[in-house]
């Protein structure tokens, strides 16, 4: 008994998220070392804030990224601008349509999803172009709608989006909440098991039986009803919705997936790597931030860390 | 029999679409008139070729934008201040482009994650040399960009050079052959003895190279630059390869096509404007048209399917 | 234009390719077994033999895509040349034709000649390719209709084929001296296979070499000079081919009366055999608790009748809880295993559906399905929990096995599911499918091995892709399903 609980214990520096975790904890105190130890809540709440709306989109992500090879949902920020934009338009600050708007921004989540896969499944267009053209149409649409004033979301809503219980930011409990969900639906619910065996080995999938498209067309769906709801969340916090809402949540929800440790080749998810990954995205900014370096170097860096990660976590080798 | 009408998709579209805008604006239908509508089709052009130059070998290269960007921020600032040092960047540039594509190859990772985080890359370099628009064009391109031959405009020439040559380059070289042949059946290409990995690498390359004119031209014509200067061109040049007959897979490209796409779209920004569509629209009108143009290709391409067929397991 | 033959070249006495002794295993199952092949120019060998008999593996040594574990291959125009296996025996003058393409479909008929031709480039190059193949498609095929300018994407079947074979016989950098043709005709009509074949016997008289697979006896006859029969791995008869008939060829590949051959109890197969619960278009049909077995050369479409089926049966969401059929793959890589998964995932994952209660998977339902079939299967694993690349090819196909078995389909399509697998591991799979049959599962089982066609209460045997004969009861002999793989009648019929 006591030697499993040891080697437990001993087998968690094994596990890919626990280089995210490591790695967010080295560049919180690396940022704190600036300040000299002041500021550290701050700075704990904040990430944990930014943190929670990079891992539910991330989270999204990783289901679509868990298909396998060619499978990337691009359309992530264009849904959540999208989202954002029509659930505050529909609120426009009435408190008594906080769930109503909550339910407009899901619907479009499904809407943009099932587009998505009708685009991949009707049209034959491989995944990554197919969300890349439908975010624009989706941008154009944000665009569209999102004429005159800047709205401001009902003001119950935005205190809730930017409050605390117990110290802990509310989205994080909500962010929280979702990857527990998400961790339930992949280890133990069957369509975890499809969506593994989809990304492992899709035509062995086929073979054993799984309804692949069924499983194909859910995963999109959800990516983008998790990107919309993320839109709804981000615009409440921020006091409205901007139209370049979702731009750098692009590079954040792939990145997340990668720095996670799932695998890009598919079939292996990574939940509790997700909110390691998250951390460390906010992290590592801030400390890119306080250390006086800017976009720039951020963006490189980031970049630099996925194809790093990629390239060192994909042993292949040469092919025949 | 296939083979032959693929072309005629994007020659249509360009006609279709010329017709179109001469109608909405007689006036363009002049030498200034041309020369004001394809002038930025130029480096467009080169993009696309650039992209096709990846399709071409299986793969699609999201970080097109962003490295035309860098590219345009390095001309603008290196290239005019201190050229030596500029033309050192731009050539590690397309090393560094080499690189991306070995690599890619020995360790069989996913194009578009490796070139999804090069866009990032390429990015954040352009904001660091142009955190806010800026530089100047160096003389040089800048006579170039506006030189103005007789009869034809300078867009009109550029692009026909720019299509002639790659097509001599690609379809009728020895080396361009063996380029596709790894599109079309890289193992058959890895058993006759060759490279797989540097014949990737050379295709990658060529793609940094036309990516580097792109942002050379664009330079040339719009004067300065910024580090978002470029961003459409990843959906552009992907959308002008497909238009102009190329397919995802396969290795089967066609330059003219790919230029000609690229015209085309050009063609359409202008259009849309002269329509006065609203600005609202035109960013949702390009992936409109790529959607578009995939969905007529495949109603073509269903009566091709011999070769999937007959093919047995 | 003449296709360079290397007349004049070689001498009649030195074999162009030379294998003494060699041995190629992977692991245990030994593809060639001592196999000591000479073929000297002006030589046209047929080499013959049924599944599994080592011909592929052969043609692979010879042409040096495979390394010999044991023995040596030897050539006849080395001049000390160095580099890998293949290249050294293309430029020895071994050109291979294979069934499975090795053109590039968007590149026209001459540029594909870049590929293999290395010294095709600088000015002019295309003219010089399209030389070559015009006069090789000129001198073998007279009057066919292919220009060197069309893209192979747009050929027919029948026309690629011809590219590929004018590619093996076309002038290049060496010439070619010994070309292999692995079932040439396979998509070639009767006239143009004819023209096939009397370019081989120009060929071979004007001092090249030819080895010949084919499926039609009719034609290696008609080429043949020599004919080696291959069985389990080696050579066992080698002689003139005008010493051969057709029935002594079929009769020679085939194996001596099985001494362990299974005592077929006509009775209680008649009693387990219900009514008929499919027919597809191509003419298969089953019934209930009946064994019905594909037979035939590999690669003449039994798989692919297979796929077929089973897609029509499968992959309908509303169906899931009550699958219709259930796939084992032969192909465990491509078809079956899910590498990363546990033994026990990847056994349970048809059943799935019916192990999962509002969603979640029941994991202790699960965890006694596993325990239940490990027992009845025998997988040898101290831990169902370790990952199925931890077994051996032979647990990991029991587990294939389980997975099919376990879940709740009538109907039950293996895929060559015992190729590669031990002899244990076999017999125990038969007891198991002979027991499921009896409790009224309906099998279809696509096998490359006779012994194991044997075993079935019927057998459709398959050639060129359409069902050549259909075997009944003590109709299914060795004899019958040989007879109906190879084609008897004259040449290209």
């Amino acid at each position: 008994m006591d030697n499993s609980r040891l080697s437990t214990v001993l087998a968690i520096p094994r596990r890919p998220w626990f280089w995210a975790f490591a790695a967010s904890a080295l560049a919180y105190f690396a940022t704190l070392s600036l300040t000299e130890g002041r500021g550290g809540g701050e700075l704990l709440s904040a990430a944990l804030t930014f943190a929670s709306f990079s891992a539910i989109v991330g989270l999204g992500q990783m289901f679509v990224i868990t298909l396998g090879p060619g499978n990337v949902d691009l359309s992530i920020p264009a849904t959540m601008t999208l989202a954002g934009t029509l659930s505050l338009k529909f609120m426009d600050g009435a408190a008594n349509l906080i769930l109503p708007g909550l339910a407009v921004a899901l619907a479009v989540g499904i809407g943009a999803g099932t587009f998505n896969y009708l685009l991949i499944r009707l049209l034959r267009i491989p995944p990554i172009i197919a969300t890349l053209s439908a975010s624009f149409l989706y941008q154009s649409l944000a665009i569209w709608w999102n004429r005159g004033l800047r709205i401001k979301p009902p003001e119950a809503l935005a205190d809730f989006s930017t409050g605390a219980i117990a110290g802990l930011p509310n989205l994080t409990i909500i962010g929280v909440l979702i990857a527990l969900l998400s961790w339930v639906v992949l280890e133990r619910s069957i369509f975890g098991r499809w969506v593994s065996a989809f990304g492992q080995n899709t035509r062995a999938a086929r073979l054993s039986g799984i309804p692949v498209e069924t499983v194909r067309a859910v995963t999109y769906v959800v990516s983008a009803v998790l990107a919309a709801f993320t839109g709804y969340l981000l615009a409440s916090f921020s006091g409205g919705a901007a139209l370049n809402m979702g731009t750098e949540y692009l590079l954040i929800s792939i990145a997340v997936v990668v720095i996670g440790g799932c695998s890009i080749a598919g079939g292996n998810s990574n939940v509790p790597g997700i909110w390691g990954g998250a951390l460390l995205m906010f992290l590592v900014v801030s400390m890119l931030n306080s250390y006086g370096f800017g976009a720039g170097v951020r963006l490189i860096m980031t970049g630099a860390i996925i194809i790093g990660i990629v390239a060192a976590a994909s042993g292949k080798g040469r092919p025949t | 029999m296939n083979g032959k009408y693929r072309i005629l998709l994007p020659v249509l579209s360009l006609t279709v679409l010329l017709a179109a805008v001469f109608y909405l604006q007689p006036r363009a239908m002049s030498y200034f008139g041309l020369n004001l509508l394809f002038n930025l089709a130029v480096p467009i052009a080169l993009a696309t070729i650039a992209q096709m130059m990846i399709i071409m070998v299986n793969d699609i290269d999201l970080s097109v934008g962003t490295f035309v960007s860098f590219v345009a921020c390095v001309t603008a600032t290196f290239l005019n201040d201190a050229p030596l040092v500029g033309a050192a960047i731009l050539l590690a540039s397309i090393l560094a482009y080499a690189a991306i594509g070995a690599l890619i190859h020995i360790r069989q990772l996913p194009a578009i994650v490796v070139t999804l985080g090069m866009s990032f890359v390429w990015g954040g370099l352009a904001v660091l040399l142009l955190p806010s628009p800026g530089g100047a064009a160096p003389t040089w391109i800048r006579t170039v960009m506006t030189v103005k031959p007789p009869l034809v405009p300078m867009a009109v020439v550029a692009c026909i050079l720019i299509a002639g040559l790659t097509h001599v380059l690609i379809m009728r070289s020895s080396t361009g052959t063996l380029l596709r042949a790894v599109g079309g059946n890289a193992q058959a290409v890895a058993r006759s003895g060759w490279s797989v990995t540097k014949l990737k690498a050379g295709a990658y390359a060529l793609a940094g190279f036309f990516g580097v004119l792109a942002g050379i031209c664009l330079v040339g014509l719009t004067t300065s630059a910024d580090a978002n200067i470029a961003l459409r061109y990843t959906l552009l040049s992907i959308a002008g390869v497909i238009l102009g007959g190329g397919e995802f897979t396969g290795g089967r490209v066609s330059p003219v096509g790919a230029v000609l796409g690229a015209l085309t779209l050009a063609l359409a920004g202008s259009f849309l404007s002269f329509m006065r569509l609203s600005p609202d629209w035109q960013i949702g009108a390009q992936g409109a048209i790529l959607i578009l143009v995939l969905a007529v290709r495949l109603i073509f391409s269903r009566r091709s399917r011999k070769w999937k067929g007959a093919e047995n397991g | 234009m003449e296709v360079a033959t290397g007349a004049g070249r070689p001498k009649p006495d030195v074999p162009l390719v030379a294998l003494s002794g060699a041995c190629v295993h992977f692991g245990a199952v030994r593809a060639l077994d001592g196999v000591s092949l000479t073929v000297s120019p002006g030589e046209c060998v047929g080499l013959m033999g049924h599944n599994g008999a080592g011909k592929s593996t052969a043609v692979n040594v010879i042409n040096g895509g495979l390394t010999p574990t044991d023995g040596q291959v030897r050539y006849g125009h080395e001049d000390g040349r160095k580099g890998t296996g293949a290249a050294r025996a293309r430029a020895c003058g071994i050109r291979s034709v294979f069934q499975e393409l090795s053109l590039c479909p968007n590149l026209s008929v001459l540029e594909n000649l870049r590929v293999p031709h290395r010294d095709l480039t600088g000015f002019g190059w295309r003219k010089t390719a399209a030389g070559r193949i015009a006069g090789a498609l000129d001198e073998i095929f007279p009057g066919h209709r292919i220009e060197p300018g069309m893209i192979v994407g747009d050929l027919t079947l029948a026309e690629r084929q011809m590219v590929e074979i004018a590619a093996g016989f076309a002038g290049g950098p060496t010439p070619p001296r010994l070309v292999i043709l692995d079932e040439p005709t396979s998509s070639l009509d009767a006239s143009i296979a004819r023209q096939l074949l009397e370019h081989v016997r120009r060929f071979c008289a004007k001092g090249g070499a030819v080895i010949f697979i084919s499926h039609m006896l009719g034609e290696v006859f008609e080429v043949a000079s020599r004919i080696d029969v291959m069985k389990d791995g080696k050579i066992i008869a080698s002689r003139p081919a005008s010493e051969f008939t057709q029935q002594g060829l079929i009769d020679a590949m085939g194996h001596v009366a099985n001494e362990k051959a299974v005592a077929r109890a006509a009775v209680e197969s008649s009693q387990r055999i219900g009514e008929e619960v499919l027919k597809t278009p191509e003419g298969l049909s089953a019934r209930k608790g009946e064994i019905v077995g594909l037979a035939g050369l590999a690669g003449h479409g039994q798989a692919e009748a297979l796929a077929r089926f089973f897609m029509s049966r499968s992959g309908k969401l509303a169906r899931v809880k009550d699958p219709e059929a259930a796939f084992v793959a032969g192909d465990r890589g491509r078809d079956g295993v899910m590498p990363l998964w546990s033994i026990l995932r990847n056994l349970t994952l048809t059943h799935l559906p019916s192990l999962t209660r509002r969603g979640l998977v029941d994991r202790v339902a699960e965890q006694a399905l596993g325990a239940d079939w490990k027992k009845r299967i025998g997988i040898r694993t101290d831990n169902l929990g370790n990952l199925i690349l931890s077994l051996s090819g032979g647990n990991q196909q029991k587990v294939l096995f389980a997975r099919a078995l376990a879940s709740s389909a009538p109907i039950v399509v293996m895929d060559d599911p015992m190729r590669g697998v031990d002899v244990g591991t076999k017999q125990e799979a038969y007891d198991m499918i002979r027991t499921e049959a009896a409790n009224g599962r309906t099998f279809l089982w696509y096998s490359t091995e006779t012994d194991e066609v044997c075993q079935c209460d019927r057998v459709f045997v398959f050639r060129n892709g359409q069902i050549s004969a259909e075997l009944t009861g003590d109709g299914i002999t060795e004899e019958n399903i040989l007879a109906a793989s190879f084609q008897m009648q004259g040449a290209g019929a």
